[in-house]
């Protein structure tokens, strides 16, 4: 816990020499140091004076190397996405999910982020469905069933966060198997394991499990919260998914999210279909009825689904008494942006911005913000490379993870366009 | 930023960001004219100025060929009287709008002939949001967003009947990927884009429509977002729109009977023979509309297996029940 190679610096605090101590033996006040690690926010100047680190170009370059993954595999060919998914999320909740090297401990972060992704993910992939697994005292449990609606998993999730035992991987695999085994052939299965544990604990041979796995088109990925173990990096590799190891709290959310885009399809794992869906509308203003939702009589704002007229609350949803799916066309549109992907905007070099002749934006045409740094110097910019605006760090990231857009070029009329 | 004392951000402080639309097109042909519009509207923006002290109005004109600020009050730092005239708000703003008027005049290269052409709606919606992006990002603390269109200009073709609209994408979708020239439908997912996104950071939008027909597009935008769509009958009156229904606060707006939506229609359009349907099939590839089941996909050109999906809906019930 007291790791003596963290970053000290002189007059980042006042408890020097506490090192050598254990945790348990330091007073509340000492404690609060440790355990924040408030010194690892601060960086020495040139001039040795402590100032807190430069977060935004560290996040901003990381933010750039994931834009660079992303694009160089969609302009790769034109790449099919897997836009109707089924995910599994499993979460170890072994004794090692209670570690606290992780801050308050490895469960409640992962709790945290869980419930972020969720939203996120249904979010980015309206038709898809989510179901929860845990892995504890050796046994895998199905939390939720699959289903599309966040705010179900968040609850029961939130509800059942005691951790014990050992972490069974092929335990996990096996029930994920089976569920994942009923779903229709069109849609794409996938396990996102979040593991804490540093062994697996299982009943017979693992390596059959993960055949099975492949054989049964299951995309595996693992993040694991503590160190790159063998047999995770091999079920991955075998099943087309992912492993990353988190290093801290906000590698992991990083690393999490990453999973909430579409993955590039893989043709021979779902085949395409067609997949009978209902339009429903809007329940009449004022008229009563009970919902086959929540089991409760409610007045207007609602949707009948259009084979068996039962009402539900929200969209997406599948019907409760008929199991048509319902979606609004709306729904259909929010998948759009992942076939019309926006183009990265490329950095400016700082040898561009010196050049008298070049004629430099003075504000970000984004967000109107100055894009000179105090001192009258031009800071990290970006540019578009289709209408050539600049733009600043926080707008580029803004833009292309969540708006989807680009401001520059929509504001200006293209003569093909009309 | 103000740099107001944060306590001061109370629940009724207001950023607005408004979208005042200067398609020449329209105002030529509108019934209020384009000066009479403007002396409404500044009126209205310096009501919501002097609602609250720290209320702040941004000014978006979406022109014909471009888009632009005009105004932003938190970067006027003089609110005073100029000579006893004008406020400098509105001189300066006018000042603005009128380089803008110009430019945007310049750009076009030939005026279309037909019926009115929209205007960019999906660039300023851009715009604000990034805007807006950075107000969030200013602190915890912030007044508390929203976007006002002003919208004159109808649907763009591209946007005429929403859905109907999708088939064109998707039978451009191949042709689009293939070329890579496509910048004729981009319009409509920008535009779905951007109203997602005021979703998702809880931004409303909320639409005053000045034109003859209904705008469907609005309407949607306004009711994905949870703001309010209102359509004036009387364009003489103009200001008392804006200030009963658009100028009160978010916090405020509980307590009010705002104009609710009417008739929102959510169904689709099937890209066969463009009939609006209740229940279709989709494509799971591209997610193309049908109306009837098909052996190949005429967008994505998938082939597809039996039509399975009535199996699986009732193997999903068979799962459900017992937990029910």
């Amino acid at each position: 816990m007291n790791n003596g190679g963290a970053k000290r610096m002189n007059g980042a605090g006042e408890e020097d020499d506490d090192e050598d101590y254990v945790n348990g033996d330091l007073d509340a006040w000492e404690r609060t140091y440790t355990d924040e690690r408030s010194w690892e926010s601060l960086q020495e100047d040139e001039s040795g004076l402590l100032r807190p680190i430069d977060n935004k170009a560290l996040y901003h370059s990381q933010y750039r190397r994931r834009l660079r993954s992303l694009s160089s595999t969609a302009t790769a060919a034109r790449i099919q996405k897997g836009l109707i998914r089924y995910l599994y999320i499993v979460i170890d909740l072994s004794r090692a999910a209670s570690e606290t090297d992780f801050r308050p401990s490895r469960i409640v972060v992962i709790a945290k982020h869980v419930e972020a992704f969720i939203r996120e993910f249904f979010d980015q992939n309206p038709l898809s469905q989510v179901g929860l697994l845990t892995i504890k005292d050796g046994v895998a449990q199905c939390l939720t069933d699959l289903g599309g609606s966040p705010e179900s998993h968040i609850k029961a999730l939130m509800n059942k966060l005691e951790c014990s035992g050992d972490s069974s991987l092929q335990n996990a695999l096996d029930l994920v198997d089976g569920y994942l085994n009923q779903i229709p052939s069109y849609g794409h299965r996938e396990v996102l394991i979040l593991y804490s544990a540093l062994s697996t604990c299982d009943p017979g041979d693992i390596m059959e499990t993960i055949q099975k796995c492949k054989k049964s088109k299951i995309r595996c990925s693992v993040i694991g919260l503590a160190a790159e173990m063998f047999i995770c990096k091999h079920l991955c590799q075998e099943t087309g998914g992912t492993y990353s190891v988190a290093l801290d709290e906000s590698h992991f959310k990083e690393l999490i999210l990453e999973h909430a885009p579409p993955p590039p399809a893989i043709a021979e794992f779902a085949t395409a279909n067609l997949i009978k869906m209902g339009f429903p509308q809007r329940a009449a203003e004022g008229s009563i009825s009970i919902c086959s939702c929540h089991k409760e009589a409610k007045v207007g704002a609602g949707y009948a689904c259009p084979r068996c007229k039962a009402r539900v609350c929200e969209l997406p949803t599948e019907c409760r008494i008929c199991g048509l799916t319902l979606v609004s066309s709306p729904h259909l549109a929010r998948s759009y942006h992942h076939l019309f992907p926006i183009a990265p905007f490329d950095e400016v070099p700082p040898s561009n911005l010196n050049d008298p002749n070049h004629k430099l934006q003075r504000n970000c045409f984004g967000c109107q913000q100055s894009l000179l740094n105090p001192g009258n110097k031009p800071g990290l910019l970006v540019v578009c490379p289709k209408c050539k605006r600049y733009f600043c760090l926080d707008c580029d990231i803004y833009i292309h993870e969540s708006l989807h857009n680009c401001p520059g070029c929509d504001s200006f009329r293209h003569s093909k366009a009309d | 930023m103000a740099s107001a004392p944060s306590k001061l951000y109370a629940d009724d402080v207001s950023l607005v960001v408004v979208l005042v639309d200067t398609n020449p097109f329209f105002w030529r042909a509108s019934s209020l004219s384009f000066s009479q519009f403007l002396s409404h509207v500044l009126a209205f923006l310096n009501a919501i100025l002097t609602l609250n002290q720290l209320n702040q109005v941004v000014v978006i004109a979406t022109g014909y060929n471009s888009c632009n600020y005009i105004f932003d009050s938190s970067s006027d730092l003089n609110q005073s009287f100029e000579n006893g005239r004008m406020p400098v708000m509105c001189s300066s703003l006018l000042q603005k709008l009128e380089e803008f008027l110009i430019k945007d005049e310049q750009l076009s290269k030939e005026v279309p002939e037909g019926r009115i052409k929209s205007s960019l709606l999906s660039g300023s919606l851009s715009m604000a949001l990034c805007y807006i992006q950075r107000v969030f990002r200013s602190g915890a603390l912030h007044p508390h967003p929203r976007i006002l269109c002003l919208q004159g200009s109808p649907d763009g073709p591209e946007q005429y009947v929403l859905f109907n609209i999708l088939s064109v994408i998707y039978s451009f979708l191949l042709w689009l990927l293939d070329s890579n020239k496509g910048f004729l439908l981009f319009r409509y997912v920008a535009i779905m884009n951007a109203i997602f996104s005021a979703q998702r950071s809880m931004v409303p939008i909320d639409s005053c429509y000045m034109g003859a027909q209904n705008s469907a597009f609005l309407q949607q935008a306004s009711y994905i977002t949870g703001g309010v769509h209102h359509k004036p009958q009387h364009l003489d009156g103009l200001f008392q729109y804006l200030m009963t229904i658009f100028a009160t606060d978010l916090h405020s707006r509980s307590f009010l009977h705002l104009p609710k939506p009417v008739g929102v229609d959510f169904r689709a359009s099937c890209f066969c023979h463009k009939n609006t349907i209740d229940m279709g099939y989709i494509c799971s590839v591209c997610l193309s509309i049908f109306c009837k089941h098909h052996k190949k996909c005429s967008t994505c050109g998938s082939v597809f297996g039996q039509a399975q999906s009535e199996a699986a809906s009732a193997s999903d019930k068979k799962r459900k029940t017992p937990e029910t």
